[in-house]
């Protein structure tokens, strides 16, 4: 479903991604995992189309993103304006929420659906209440973000990205803000909708997490994809070095 | 809230004698400057009111007689209008500036960073003058394509009265620093909620108006309020145009009458009333768009 090739990123001189290749099929829960600077806030953004990236390429279900090859076989950019079609068929969690702060809860959740998909304000504000009640906050619509707990802010900002029926979701270390003790309610969130086949990539530091509920575990260092495969074989039996001391460096943490 | 009664506030009830210290014991720290400043306060207001009612030279009677006159309740309306024009045509014209100065098309942003160079140079003043003798330079006003045939033409005396060189002046005025403050606003909110806004694929005019905008407002409001009032106070300098704002009719009356002081109180205590009922509708408005801080 999202294929990605060669995809290159620099800031300046550093270097943030280089030559990543990562495909991800629907149902499949991708969690992407590496030491502090190996790219995997920009991958995940340069996918969302947050970051325009310097090579290769990304395809949703065919369909190249934030790029269109012209009459003559030119590849152009799109403008930020032709690209929110695209940015809606995924789904953005934040480390840092970003729920819109003058807007009540519920509104947050309804926003996008009735200005960007049309859909009828009735209807977007039933199926905000509906995901709402999903991730546990049903009787908080008419709260303002700041009035919630970060854990309970996180599940409103992921009801929300949920809310324009993205293909794929995407988590860029949705728990790393949040105090331990409400680490585990987004988690929960996060592995109901695994249960339910949602394609996911996620990038956390949450180790348990991704032995426990991903469908493949994507090593990076250095802005490479070092190691892939399922967490048995990732964890179990970590074949580079890098992988290697970046486990033993975790459990020695932990 | 109001405060509870003094008799709610000491001890409810008193604490059991356990030996142990008690929060329910304690009493508020002594402030003795708290009386200091108090006192000295009186004694400048007990001065200032002493001074108003025993000055023969205040004529107290003549500012009560000219407080509500014709001349100066219109005066006052030319003031009031004036403000509210300029206001929204300078806020206007400062937000297209704006944009124009965060647009991606490079010539529109230097035309905006020259507008708001040369407009803000000018004395208010000056400008007001300028305008006001703009038939000298330009006696004929046209609409039309530019270096080619016009469509409408004007003479610019007729165009330009006192009343239109007021407003155009003070708009032009005022734009420049309206056009800074939205940019300070727009560019104070977070990057974040913009990236969310366009990771849900939300439009960017609805990005712009349901989450940059009214995010902005919040920063924006309070030096455009601070704005507005100068511009308020900024009308008392169109009398040097000929026309009768508050001040003019003042002034009005006392070349007439003589009663100079008396007449600058009468304009004083206006300024003040409009001042506060400005700072009253701010304080509203920045409640208003504070929700969810
Ligand atoms: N906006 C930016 N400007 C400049 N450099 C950047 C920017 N964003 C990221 N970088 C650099 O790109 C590299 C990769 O950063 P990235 O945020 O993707 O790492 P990460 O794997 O998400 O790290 P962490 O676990 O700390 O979040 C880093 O060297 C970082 O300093
Ligand atoms: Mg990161």
């Amino acid at each position: 479903m999202l294929r990605v090739r060669g995809l290159g990123k620099r800031f300046g001189d550093t270097v943030a991604l280089a030559d990543v290749d990562l495909d991800v099929a629907e149902g499949e829960v991708v969690v992407v995992i590496g030491p502090s600077g190996s790219g995997k806030s920009t991958l995940v953004r340069c996918i969302d189309l947050l970051e325009d990236i310097d090579a290769g390429s990304v395809e949703l279900d065919g369909e190249l993103l934030g790029f269109r090859v012209d009459r003559r076989g030119v590849l152009r950019r799109l403008p930020a304006r032709r690209t929110a079609p695209q940015r809606r068929r995924m789904g953005m969690v934040f480390q840092s929420f970003n729920l819109f702060a003058h807007l009540t809860v519920e509104r947050n959740v309804w926003e996008a659906p009735v200005r960007a998909l049309g859909e009828p304000l009735a209807e977007a504000r039933a199926r905000a209440h509906q995901l709402l009640e999903r991730v546990g906050l049903g009787h908080k619509g008419d709260a303002y973000p700041v009035q919630l707990s970060g854990g309970q802010q996180q599940r409103v900002a992921i009801a929300r990205a949920l809310a324009v029926r993205p293909r794929l979701m995407l988590f860029d270390e949705p728990t790393s803000a949040l105090d331990p003790e409400l680490v585990g309610e987004v988690l929960a969130v996060m592995e109901s909708l695994a249960q339910e086949r949602t394609t996911m990539v996620v990038v956390t530091h949450e180790l348990q997490f991704a032995r426990e509920v991903a469908t493949r575990v994507v090593f990076m260092d250095a802005g490479r994809v070092v190691e892939q495969g399922t967490p048995d074989e990732v964890f179990g039996n970590p074949r580079t070095e890098r992988l290697q001391t970046f486990l033993q460096r975790f459990s020695a943490a932990s | 809230m109001s405060r509870p009664a003094p008799g709610a506030v000491k001890a409810p009830d008193p604490a059991p004698a356990t030996g142990v210290p008690d929060a329910r014991d304690s009493r508020p720290e002594r402030r003795p400057w708290l009386w200091v400043a108090w006192a000295v306060l009186v004694v400048l207001l007990a001065q200032l009111v002493a001074f108003v009612l025993r000055s023969d030279r205040l004529e107290l009677s003549v500012v009560g007689e000219y407080l509500f006159a014709e001349p100066i309740l219109d005066g006052l309306v030319t003031t009031i209008a004036l403000t509210a024009i300029a206001t929204v045509l300078g806020t206007v014209l400062g937000a297209l500036v704006c944009l124009a100065r965060l647009s991606s098309l490079a010539p529109l942003r230097y035309a905006a960073a020259a507008w708001i160079a040369v407009f803000r140079s000018v004395p208010p003043l000056v400008q007001l003058l300028f305008w006001f003798n703009l038939a000298y330079l330009v006696p004929v006003l046209s609409i039309g394509i530019p270096f080619g045939p016009s469509v409408g033409e004007w003479s610019a005396n007729d165009v330009i009265t006192p009343y239109t060189a007021a407003v155009i002046g003070l708009s032009l005025y005022n734009s420049p620093y309206s056009a800074e403050i939205i940019r300070s606003g727009l560019s104070a909110v977070p990057r974040g909620q913009l990236e969310a806004a366009s990771s849900l694929g939300l439009p960017a005019r609805d990005t712009f108006f349901r989450i940059r905008l009214p995010q902005a407002t919040r920063i924006i409001l309070p030096p455009m309020g601070s704005q507005v009032i100068s511009l308020l106070k900024g009308t008392s300098l169109v009398s040097v145009i000929a026309m009768t704002d508050l001040l003019g009719a003042a002034r009005e009356v006392y070349t007439r009458t003589f009663e100079v002081v008396p007449l600058l109180i009468v304009a004083i205590l206006w300024y003040i009333v409009l001042v506060a009922a400005l700072t009253a509708g701010q304080s509203w408005l920045e409640r208003r768009f504070s929700r969810g801080y």
